[in-house]
């Protein structure tokens, strides 16, 4: 599904991510941990689109196609989500008319007409109910005065509303509490089928408790220096990340 | 230099144009109307029209725009056609009193019916003939035509617009909209001259509709007078979208008694020059003022707004918010002022002025301040100029909008702020509509207007 060769990401000239190689199949759960600073949200936007980062070198092909020509905007439709560490604020847009749209940018882009407004509020309470945000959403602005968690359920409700093929959750689990975080992880459980993919980007090993991943990756110095199954999670839960950077020195 | 001989030039010709007509303006107006005129005209040579050099004026050059070549009616002429065919405003009649203005005269075929006993709504020229004590004892008492020439030539050329009457207790449920037109077969200046008097415990809502109907220039000098009487309540908005060869400066004084509550919305949504001058005065303790504006401009348009709440008895409230989109070449000016005086404690006042530049090239200046002489009061100001938000920008288009709908989106959201305090849901509803195809970059006209002004 996703296949990342010799990627190098820099921000305004300063290289972050250095040479990272990475594969996800269909079905598939890969964790990235990583010490603060190795790279790990970079990596997560640079694969969204954000044009802040700059590709310096490298390919990444996503469902047989370059990713890196593709506009922010084409990458969501074909697929590709990604779960924000600090979701936006946006204060006028309301939640409803956003989610809208995108489900019907989404739905144009493939072909199909415009979801109805019964069918679209029906879609609404389902996903809600599946990611536990009671909130009534109804004259909301985007994110706006949402507390941490109803901001990380929010986002995990736009990936339900969505769809995507390949997720992209970068610190979901960051400003959770234990029960918000089951909640969070429940959701991406239910949403997991064999054809699609999820990667799960965490400084943290206890979100790794509720979403079991196949792979877990340690990035450092914006490079993978690690990669193992899911004992690799809590072996840097026991040990901590200086293990990796004495290793890395 | 060149400028003020420009200036001077033009100061001249308009002497000259009341020279030429003063007979004629004498004789086809009220006296009311006339009493005033001597005042203006030895204001206006002492003024005359300000240059970029007077503080108020820095960036707002007037100069440029009145200098065509405009031709000026004093006399009413009756059109041949009938204005009610040409234009059709697409807010139902049912739910608005509606009266036309033509080239900055009271249609002749507005029929109202149905108002509420005592209200009176008709042309500012008949008002000062047919209720002399009522118009002689609020025209020219707020505007004041010592301290900017414009004042003084609106007064100079003042001849007729609209008058409104709600006496004391009298609530108008339902809104009156004055739809301004200017359409004619050459360049014209036009003055317009508006006076709201709203008594004691009365209430109403005016909505203010500028349009030009032909793609002629037109140089648009329009003065609003407001009286808000003891607990009077005024809800007034303005819609501006002119054509980009005409210009138009207006100026609103409201004037407010106590526990008085006014709230101007004012949204120009396109014109060649736009300038705006507020003026509002709390005369009263426990008024609420609101001076609410958004503007929208691209090509070579310039918007321009100048705002002075003067609070001049204690525990007033007054809120102004402006928020302009510029792109392409397009320039803005906000030149705000909070004026608190000595006996007024307990004043809470505030001021803000935000900006959104969509291209490198569109260029804002904004200067807010507050002068403050009592020491028990709450005011802040500000300012900010920015683009749209990258992050945001990001956020939308991850989750497959596009570029161009998610700047709509925010774009509207910055819009939305302003909209949304607009009370009247009809005109809410339209003005949505409208800002939502002006941000689109498409012609924001009426719906049922056929004709394409540029």
């Amino acid at each position: 599904m996703l296949i990342i060769k010799d990627l190098h990401v820099a921000i305004n000239g300063k290289e972050i991510i250095k040479g990272v190689d990475l594969e996800v199949k269909a079905g598939e759960v890969h964790a990235i941990m990583g010490p603060n600073g190795s790279g790990k949200s970079t990596l997560a936007a640079a694969l969204a689109g954000r044009e802040l980062f700059e590709i310096t070198k490298g390919h990444v092909v996503y469902l047989g196609e370059d990713l890196l020509e593709m506009s922010p905007e084409d990458r969501a439709r074909k697929g590709l989500f990604l779960g924000f560490q600090y979701p936006v604020e946006i204060p006028g847009v309301s939640l409803v008319n956003f989610m809208k749209t995108a489900v019907n940018e989404h739905r144009k882009f493939n072909g199909m007409d415009p979801i109805s407004a019964s069918d679209f509020l029906k879609l609404m309470r389902e996903k809600q109910e599946l990611v536990g945000l009671h909130t009534n959403l109804t004259n909301r602005s985007v994110n706006e005065g949402f507390s941490g968690g109803e901001k990380k359920r929010n986002e995990i409700f736009q990936m339900a509303m969505l769809g995507p093929k390949l997720a992209i959750l970068d610190e979901t689990d960051s400003g959770l509490d234990i029960d918000a975080l089951k909640i969070v992880a429940n959701g991406v459980n239910k949403l997991r089928t064999k054809d699609n993919a999820t990667i799960i980007i965490t400084h943290y090993q206890r979100l790794l408790d509720y979403i079991i991943p196949d792979f877990v990756h340690v990035l450092y110095k914006g490079k993978i220096v690690k990669s193992s199954g899911r004992e690799l999670a809590l072996e840097l839960e026991k040990k901590g990340y200086d293990w990796i950077k004495e290793e890395n020195k | 230099m060149n400028e003020s001989n420009n200036t001077h030039d033009l100061s001249a010709n308009l002497l000259k144009l009341y020279r030429d007509n003063t007979d004629i303006l004498a004789r086809n107006t009220g006296e009311t109307l006339n009493l005033y005129r001597p005042k203006a005209l030895e204001d206006f040579m002492r003024l005359g029209v300000p240059t970029t050099k007077n503080e108020n004026y820095k960036y707002t050059r007037i100069e440029d725009y009145l200098k065509g070549n405009y031709d000026a009616e004093f006399t009413y002429d009756p059109f041949k056609v009938n204005l009610r065919e040409i234009f059709k405003c697409d807010i139902p009649e049912l739910d608005t009193y509606v009266v036309l203005v033509l080239n900055g005269f009271y249609y002749n075929e507005n029929r109202l019916s149905g108002l509420p006993e005592g209200v009176i709504i008709c042309g500012l020229n008949e008002a000062s003939v047919r209720y002399p004590d009522i118009f002689r004892l609020h025209y020219g008492q707020y505007a004041d035509t010592t301290t900017d020439g414009l004042i003084a030539l609106n007064t100079l050329f003042a001849h007729d617009g609209v008058f409104v009457y709600v006496p004391d207790g009298v609530k108008l449920e339902r809104p009156l909209q004055v739809i301004n037109l200017s359409f004619s077969f050459r360049d014209l200046s036009i003055t317009r001259r508006n006076l709201i008097v709203t008594g004691e415990e009365a209430s109403c809502s005016i909505v203010l509709c500028d349009h030009t109907l032909c793609a002629h220039s037109y140089a648009t000098n329009s003065l609003t007078e407001i009286y808000a009487g003891k607990n009077a309540r005024i809800d007034f908005s303005r819609m501006q979208n002119e054509n980009s060869l005409s210009s138009q400066i207006t100026h609103t004084f409201i004037h407010q008694e106590e526990s008085s509550v006014v709230t101007s919305n004012t949204v120009s949504l396109h014109g060649g020059l736009i300038r705006n001058n507020f003026f509002a005065r709390l005369n009263g303790t426990g008024c609420e003022s609101n001076l609410y504006g958004l503007f929208l401009g691209d090509g070579n348009q310039h918007i321009g707004s100048y705002t002075l709440v003067n609070h001049a008895m204690p525990n007033c409230n007054s809120n102004q918010l402006f928020k302009g989109i510029l792109d392409d070449n397009a320039t803005g000016a906000f030149n705000g002022k909070i004026f608190v005086g000595k006996d007024a404690q307990k004043t809470l006042a505030y001021q803000k002025n935000s900006n959104i530049l969509l291209s490198p090239s569109a260029r804002m200046n904004t200067k807010p301040h507050l002068e403050i002489y009592a020491d028990d009061v709450k005011c802040s100001h500000g300012a900010t100029i920015g683009r749209l938000d990258s992050e945001a920008m990001f956020y939308l288009r991850s989750r497959g909008i596009g570029e161009k709908e998610a700047r709509q989106l925010l774009m509207y959201a910055f819009a939305d702020e302003i909209i949304s305090k607009i009370q009247i849901s009809l005109l809410r509803e339209r003005i949505i509509e409208l800002v939502d195809k002006r941000l689109r970059g498409e012609l924001a006209r009426c719906n049922n207007c056929d004709v394409r002004c540029g």
